[in-house]
């Protein structure tokens, strides 16, 4: 068993008997589930939206070295610079190199998950640059030293009071259960360092291929002071965030506000056309953009996966998922939790050793039904599962299957096999079988019938 | 009609019954109904297993054993859902594609069949009882069907339906998820069962036997009164009851 496999049981095992922490999460979500059908509802057609939400990625990912270019060339015309990563030691190494090159001593960030990915905030520390969290939920988590519980809302694991200890702890405040003065603490400890930050790093929502423009959605308003105060922007962005044109957000802005916190729209959505330019007072003087691939032509070069690529990171399918909404979000292991992460990490890391987030799965469906952008999200889990057996055979897996063929290929055997279990199960019970007993440990079997349907129907003179 | 059954492997062996009241309510129809015993299991552990070679073959099987039926009815959303949605999708590409479509078309669950095929949802039955409904994964979200059952059930004489808010939400079964993860899976039924159980209804009903094996382990488990009631069970009593 691969050693994420193994955290990935013990971790969910734990968690998902958590009974309070498992409600509180359902709590935490309720809200969004009433905004959310509230919002839905005010669009005509939904489906319709999800159509063309679908389409303007579909057209882009399909498309996506002619769209890149055309994308690159017009930044670039802007006054802005485009830096190629092909992994993310790659993407890593160019960010440390332009931290060096401007001098940086302070880095401020807004929220990333691309920078998740690479482990930005391990590299950067560890070569000496100070980093600060601005996004309230990411600057939390940063306290704590822990992961985002989930990819778009980072603390919501968290209860207030454990805020406010947290605050104390490191900031010296003191302790209160009102959000908004929480915020606040949060808001003037991280007012001054936006002044005092030499480069702002941010990610990318949608890299507009028609202007030119990095689009990034926000609450907060930190990711605009992030782009705008300090001497220098970079952006990190996968290379599949790029769309045709800017008309394409007039769909895809309310669609990722809607399907993914529950608000009509996000209260700031920013265009950003580069540096600032002669005469302009404002903005910072480079602008740089790290476009990743870290595995994502990988992924654009499987047809039957391809959509995965159309994901624009809103989480609605997190939202959802009965698994994510029992284990929580830290037992993934990974930079992308829920339905999303299970299909796209066996890509991006590896299928050997994380196929079992596609076995852990009971393949409702629900998260393909939430996704705005329509990806097929519960069968690609079946994809990666049909695909792991030919990386990485399962001798138990393919012995128990072979022998279950061998049973159903015999009618009468299975007959027969089946009055053997029924009329043995008093003393089976009793006895470790594989998967009985697993099943036995917390939940019960119906009292077996005397007869088998295929008995009844002969006895019933059917035939 | 000369409906052929497609009785699900444990369905057959664990709860025969719900096989026994798809044949008395659709005989009730007037549908001629007959069983061909060379049925075992449709493939779906193997296939969800991502053991598609091992499932292929019992896809193939499955197509041989009904060629000659008019229609396949089977008291299983899930089940159904394996021959109509995953046969076509695991025999893509092979001989045996064409054959796959064809059963696909003419494949249907229970209560969409009496309802979207015979065309009746009143079949005449009567029972005092509460009930609330399970919306399986498989009926609901590969097949597409959530009225098709609750218009049987409403139109029962004396009975009441009180939906609540996890209707749709998965019981955590899964097939051989419910035993590779079983802690998830039992957390899963303890969301769906519970919310289920303090409904105050006498059953829980549903259109797929196996999320209601999984229900139904939980709450017998738990020591709760509310029983799981295939929709088939429920009408062939509220027959017995007119």
């Amino acid at each position: 068993m691969s050693d994420s496999k193994s955290i990935f049981i013990k971790e969910s095992t734990l968690t998902s008997a958590d009974g309070d922490q498992r409600q509180f999460i359902r709590t935490a979500l309720g809200g969004y589930y009433k905004n959310r059908d509230l919002y839905k509802a005010r669009y005509r057609d939904w489906e319709l939206a999800r159509d063309a939400a679908s389409l303007a990625k579909w057209s882009a990912v399909n498309n996506l070295a002619e769209v890149l270019e055309k994308f690159v060339a017009k930044f670039e015309s802007n006054g802005g610079k485009v830096h190629w990563a092909r992994d993310a030691a790659e993407a890593r190494k160019i960010i440390l190199d332009l931290l060096a090159q401007a001098n940086a001593k302070a880095v401020i960030k807004s929220k990333c998950m691309t920078t998740e990915e690479i482990h930005l905030n391990d590299a950067l520390e560890k070569a000496g640059f100070g980093v600060v969290e601005s996004d309230l939920g990411e600057f939390i988590q940063q306290l704590r030293g822990e992961a985002p519980y989930h990819f778009v809302f980072p603390c919501m694991h968290l209860k207030r009071e454990a805020i406010s200890e947290l605050f104390t702890k490191h900031l010296g405040t003191a302790p209160t259960d009102s959000p908004e003065e929480l915020t606040m603490i949060a808001r003037r400890h991280l007012r001054k360092l936006y002044i005092t930050a030499d480069v702002g790093i941010t990610g990318a929502n949608f890299l507009v291929a028609d202007t030119g423009q990095i689009s990034i959605t926000e609450n907060e308003g930190n990711a605009r002071l992030t782009a705008a105060m300090p001497r220098v922007h970079i952006a990190l962005s996968g290379i599949e965030k790029v769309i045709n044109t800017i008309d394409d957000l007039t769909v895809l802005l309310p669609m990722l506000a809607t399907a993914g916190a529950g608000q009509p729209m996000t209260c700031y959505n920013t265009l950003y056309s580069g540096p600032k330019k002669p005469g302009e007072c404002d903005g910072p003087e480079e602008f740089h953009l790290v476009l990743l691939d870290n595995a994502r032509t990988q992924l654009l070069a499987d047809p039957e996966q391809r959509d995965a690529l159309h994901c624009i990171r809103c989480g609605a399918c997190l939202n959802v998922c009965p698994i994510f909404k029992n284990i929580g979000g830290h037992a993934y292991g990974t930079t992308y939790q829920g339905p999303i992460g299970s299909v796209i990490t066996p890509h991006l890391r590896g299928l050997k050793d994380w196929n079992h987030l596609s076995g852990a799965s009971s393949l409702c469906g629900a998260c393909t039904d939430a996704c705005p952008v329509r990806i097929d999200l519960h069968h690609h889990l079946l994809h990666n599962r049909r695909n792991a057996v030919k990386v990485v055979p399962n001798l138990f897996d393919r012995v128990f299957h072979g022998a279950f063929n061998f049973v159903i290929q015999r009618p009468k055997l299975f007959s027969i096999g089946g009055i053997v279990f029924r009329k043995t199960f008093g003393l089976l019970k009793y006895i470790p079988v594989p998967y009985l007993g697993t099943w036995l440990k917390s939940r019960d079997l119906p009292v077996m019938p005397q007869k088998s349907f295929r008995e009844q129907w002969k006895d019933s003179n059917h035939v | 009609m000369r409906v052929s059954l497609f009785i699900p492997c444990f369905i057959d062996q664990l709860t025969p019954q719900v096989g026994m009241a798809t044949v008395k309510v659709l005989k009730k129809l007037g549908q001629e109904v007959e069983f061909i015993p060379a049925q075992t299991c449709c493939g779906q552990p193997s296939y969800n297993s991502g053991q598609w070679e091992i499932a292929k073959e019992g896809a193939i099987r499955a197509l041989e054993i009904f060629k000659d039926a008019e229609v396949v009815v089977g008291p299983s959303g899930s089940c159904v859902a394996m021959i109509k949605k995953f046969y076509p999708e695991l025999l893509h590409g092979t001989k045996y594609e064409q054959e796959a479509k064809k059963l696909s078309q003419r494949t249907f669950e229970f209560s969409d069949f009496i309802v979207s095929q015979l065309k009746v949802t009143d079949i005449g039955a009567k029972l005092n009882k509460k009930v609330t409904y399970h919306d399986g994964c498989h009926a609901l979200r590969e097949l597409r069907l959530k009225e098709e059952p609750r218009k049987l059930l409403r139109a029962v004489k004396g009975l009441e339906l009180i939906e609540t808010e996890e209707a749709e939400s998965c019981c955590g079964f899964g097939g051989l998820f419910s035993v590779k993860f079983p802690m998830i899976s039992t957390a899963m039924a303890e969301v769906k069962a519970g919310a289920l159980a303090r409904t105050g209804a006498d059953y829980i009903v549903s259109s797929d036997p196996s999320c209601l094996l999984q229900i139904g382990g939980w709450l017998s488990r738990e020591g709760k009164v509310i029983r799981p009631l295939h929709i088939s069970e429920l009408l062939a009593m509220g027959i017995d009851h007119v």
